[in-house]
């Protein structure tokens, strides 16, 4: 549109700015405070420039961690979240594909009856049910497990329903083509319906991903064994171990550590990412 | 509901695909609720045997809803979830519009708008605690310049804003996201055909571009509150631990505390059922939105 | 190659509606047979029965002498073109046409063998590497013939394979699949909405409404006795006129405007019979006052350069009666509220029962 708003824009510039400055800011004086000496926060007000002793506080917490608060080296928690957000996103992936599969390409008894609970899985997140399913866990024995971390995890009704969706929307001739061709259903499945659908898997992998890689009260509530710490829970031990202030210059670098994983997942995969954001939560 | 016009026939396929989502939901879904429920109905036992647990129908509830600390814990709760929502709403909502005016600039803003949905909650609580230190923090160094005191350690105000900036600077970026694509949804002659009317730009907004996006608007609403209620709980346990005196001891928090930290299950299930009844209700209007907008 | 018979064939959806009635169709090997109808007649419901995608309420298919009712669309040993071509998007050209004999299990050089034999055949060699999407209407109809003809199948059964195209492919392409179907000699099923497409391909014709075959034949055989007053209407552009009236013994026929009208070379049905008298548009010719069978009061008139099209209706009428449309050649130079004298050419005339619509 033709308007003079050259103020505006100059207004909006100015907004905008301002925005990214406030959604900055915390992530920069966590970088800042990690590349400081321990010295640099008895002295009073935390510096706004980088400091000297990021390497020497990057390897202390990769390497060492602090054995005397009982945070075992981040290298270790790192993998250990890893493990538990590939586990999570591979198996919520592939129930729900499954589970998509069987709603939309088959007639059978109670098929709405398993849709239902399938339903039922939004209206009860982990918060709201902690020391029952605590319980299940630990009479399964499966405290401290890699199976523990991830496997309550993995029922996703939204997961589910986005592929049910998008097998709506998939020709109806296609599968007829593959009968006519000869392919069973699983060989359908594996064939046609796979490769179209990896589109809409890669954009839930990006957000499931994050959503593993987040988890916070779970990894909390069955691991006590440190070997089995992941990172954003490991965090809380370090910033709560021992009753003097924390040794801020390693938080932060753990910190910084600790978000890099999601935020590189995020920045490179942004098209991806905003697909599966907008679209699962529809 | 729909299936294909032709289906593939099988007696037993169908059941397998769908076991392994079916059996997990049962096992760690549908069962520990139906625990809660019914540990909500008994006074627990002890622990050495002696006395088994009780059937006291609704006497946790009652207690429940007698205790201050648990009403003070709703109170909390609602202020937390306010604040959040709103804040975080009203500024995504000024940034979107604002990124809707750009062009060329616009995907750069969005790639710097967008990241903080990859942090933690509990990371996020961790970095603004860290800000808000009241000795070496920069924003109370900043306040005290302006002569206020700030300690969150101490006062229960200055904790809950700590928490609700939190809390909100991570979900910045999920609302922007969402009131982005629902501005540029809004087809373009709209707002032309306003101009031609001679609507200011303030006048278009709250006249034609609101409204359009009010459907958006509402299912963020429930979306931000869902979360301020449930996702939280990192924030609040990697900083505040629900202090000072309960002031940010919102009811997620409790049901944790409650249950693992002060051994109580009978209060803790009868807490769980009050907060699966508040999710419930959440998804039934989120749902019933949803097949509102597939009307239309 | 092979037979197709089709015997009593019914269809009943689980909601109750009767989609196919009992239709029995003889076809014979190599011959191309039409189902034409109206959409929603079922004509597509008994193309996906034989293609064993929809379960057979009642009544028996064989395909070359074996009952196939209960066997898999690739037990069938049939191949299938469809409306929107189905090709799977993310394989290219060569593997769409593969995709069946691999699952067949094939030898790989068997394989390669049929699928650049039928890419010579379709002139596809240039594109067996490209995706579906890089392919113009007409290239991706020409591989869904293809993926049906490396199977060497028993049948071909096609549904609606030309409506997605613009009509000078369609009428180009139309062409094409016959004269593959020729020399191919593979038995084949196709189902067309378009009359002209089920004139111009079929050896068998099929005329099907509301689930049932009104008539097979050959399709001159159906244009020149048409054996039901749709089968009439269907068949032929612009469609044959039908108007009501009554037998009036030795008169002819009483016509419901007023006149009467007393063909040529016409068995008269018993006096008083209620009847549809039925005309081609191109079976009236305009005469000298004295020779007409009617008199036409013209309404509009359409050139279409080879032919003039005059719509109007019986003169003198009320009214009430039925319109009629004449061909007439390119020259004729007639206008609006022309009287026309015409004469029903010989042996042109249709006569149906009012209350069966059956022809007598």
């Amino acid at each position: 549109m033709v308007e003079n708003n050259r103020w505006g824009n100059f207004f909006a510039h100015l907004v905008l700015i301002a925005g990214v400055a406030i959604v900055l800011f915390p992530v920069y004086v966590a970088f800042i405070a990690s590349t400081h000496p321990p010295g640099t926060f008895v002295r009073g007000v935390m510096p706004l420039l980088p400091g000297t002793n990021a390497w020497d506080n990057y390897m202390t917490v990769i390497t060492e961690g602090r054995s005397r608060a009982g945070t075992p080296p981040i290298a270790g928690m790192m993998w250990n979240s890893f493990i538990m957000a590939m586990a999570i996103t591979i198996g919520k992936l592939s129930i729900s594909l499954l589970s998509a599969f069987a709603i939309v390409y088959f007639r059978f008894p109670f098929r709405m009856f398993f849709f239902w609970i399938i339903f039922l899985t939004l209206m009860l997140p982990v918060e709201v049910r902690i020391v029952p399913t605590f319980e299940v866990v630990a009479n399964l024995g499966m405290l401290n497990s890699f199976a523990g971390l991830s496997i309550p995890l993995i029922a996703s009704a939204t997961a589910t329903f986005l592929f049910r969706q998008f097998f709506m929307t998939v020709p109806e001739e296609l599968m007829e083509a593959a009968r006519v061709d000869g392919a069973g259903p699983m060989k359908f499945f594996k064939d046609i319906l796979l490769p179209l659908s990896i589109t809409n898997i890669a954009a839930l992998f990006v957000i499931m991903f994050i959503y593993g890689w987040n988890q916070y009260l779970w990894p909390l509530l069955i691991t006590t064994d440190p070997s089995y710490y992941t990172i954003v829970m490991g965090l809380q031990r370090m910033v709560t171990g021992g009753d003097s202030e924390p040794l801020w210059h390693l938080v932060m670098a753990t910190v910084v550590l600790a978000a890099m994983p999601p935020v590189l997942v995020i920045l490179f995969m942004q098209r991806l990412f905003v697909k599966g954001l907008t679209e699962t939560e529809k | 509901m729909q299936t294909k016009r032709t289906t593939f026939s099988s007696p037993w396929l169908p059941y397998a695909l769908l076991a392994p989502q079916v059996i997990i939901t049962l096992i760690f879904f549908i069962w520990p609720s139906w625990q809660a429920l019914v540990q909500s109905l008994y006074r627990q036992g002890d622990a050495f045997g002696i006395r088994p647990p009780t059937f006291v129908w609704f006497q946790n509830f009652q207690t429940l809803f007698a205790d201050p600390l648990y009403l003070n814990s709703l109170q909390v709760t609602f202020v937390f979830s306010v604040g959040t929502t709103l804040l975080s709403m009203g500024l995504a909502l000024l940034f979107a519009v604002m990124v809707n005016r750009m062009i060329r600039s616009r995907n750069s803003y969005t790639t710097f708008l967008v990241w903080p949905y990859a942090i933690a909650p509990a990371i996020a609580g961790v970095l603004w605690w860290f800000i808000f230190n009241p000795t070496l923090g920069i924003l109370p160094y900043v306040l005290d310049m302006f002569g206020y005191n700030w300690n969150h350690r101490r006062n229960g105000n200055d904790a809950m804003i700590m928490i609700i900036i939190a809390a909100a600077w991570k979900q910045i970026s999920y609302n922007f996201l969402f009131f982005l694509a629902g501005l540029q949804s809004i087809p373009n002659s709209l707002i032309e055909a306003a101009a031609i009317d001679g609507a200011s730009r303030m006048k278009r907004f709250w006249t034609i571009v609101f409204p359009l996006l009010s459907p958006i608007t509402f299912f963020l609403l429930v979306v931000n509150v869902v979360y301020a209620m449930f996702d939280t709980f990192g924030v609040i346990h990697a900083t505040t631990e629900g202090g000072p005196a309960q002031a940010t001891n919102i009811l997620v928090y409790k049901v944790y505390r409650d249950g693992f930290v002060n051994l109580n299950i009978g209060s803790s299930a009868a807490q769980s059922v009050v907060l699966m009844t508040i999710v419930v209700v959440l998804t039934v209007i989120q749902f019933r939105y949803i097949e509102r907008r597939v009307n239309y | 190659m092979a037979t197709v018979k089709l015997d009593g064939v019914r269809k009943v959806y689980a909601g109750g509606v009767e989609a196919v009635k009992g239709v029995s169709i003889d076809i014979a090997d190599g011959q191309l047979c039409v189902l034409v109808g109206p959409s929603g007649c079922g004509k597509s419901t008994l193309l996906r029965m034989i293609a064993g995608l929809e379960v057979i309420t009642d009544g028996e298919i064989s395909i070359d002498g074996r009952v196939v009712n209960r066997l898999e669309p690739a037990e069938r040993d049939i191949a299938m073109v469809f409306q929107n071509y189905a090709l799977y998007p993310h394989m290219k050209v060569y593997d769409n046409m593969a995709y069946g004999l691999r699952n067949r299990g094939q030898s790989k050089e068997e394989i390669d063998k049929r699928v650049r034999e039928a890419a010579r055949i379709l002139e596809l060699d240039e594109l067996l590497q490209r995706k579906p999407r890089e392919l113009s209407g007409g290239q991706r109809q020409r591989v869904a013939m293809g993926r049906a003809i490396v199977r060497h199948p028993k049948a071909f059964l096609f549904d609606e394979p030309l409506s997605n195209l613009d009509a000078k492919l369609r009428v180009h392409m139309r062409v094409e699949i016959k004269n593959l179907q020729r020399s191919l000699g593979v038995t084949s099923v196709y189902v067309t909405h378009d009359q002209v497409e089920a004139m111009t391909l079929a050896d068998k014709l099929v005329v099907m409404n509301g689930g049932v075959a009104e008539q097979i034949d050959t399709p001159i055989k159906i244009y020149e006795k048409p054996a039901t007053t749709f089968v009439a209407s269907f068949i032929g552009s612009p469609a044959m006129n039908l108007l009501r009236g009554a037998s009036a013994g030795p008169k002819g026929i009483a016509l419901a405007g007023g006149q009467a009208v007393k063909p040529r070379d016409f068995q008269m049905p018993e006096t008083g019979r209620e009847v549809f008298l039925g005309v081609r548009p191109e079976h009236l010719t305009l005469v000298n006052g004295g020779n007409s069978d009617l008199e036409l009061s013209v309404i509009a008139v359409e050139s279409l350069g080879a032919d003039t099209m005059a719509h109007g209706v019986l003169a003198g009428s009320n009214g009430r009666a039925d319109k009629i449309i004449v061909r007439l050649p390119g020259a004729a130079s007639i206008k609006e509220g022309d009287v026309l004298p015409l004469a029903i050419n010989p042996g042109m005339a249709h006569v149906f029962d009012a209350e069966t619509s059956k022809r007598i």
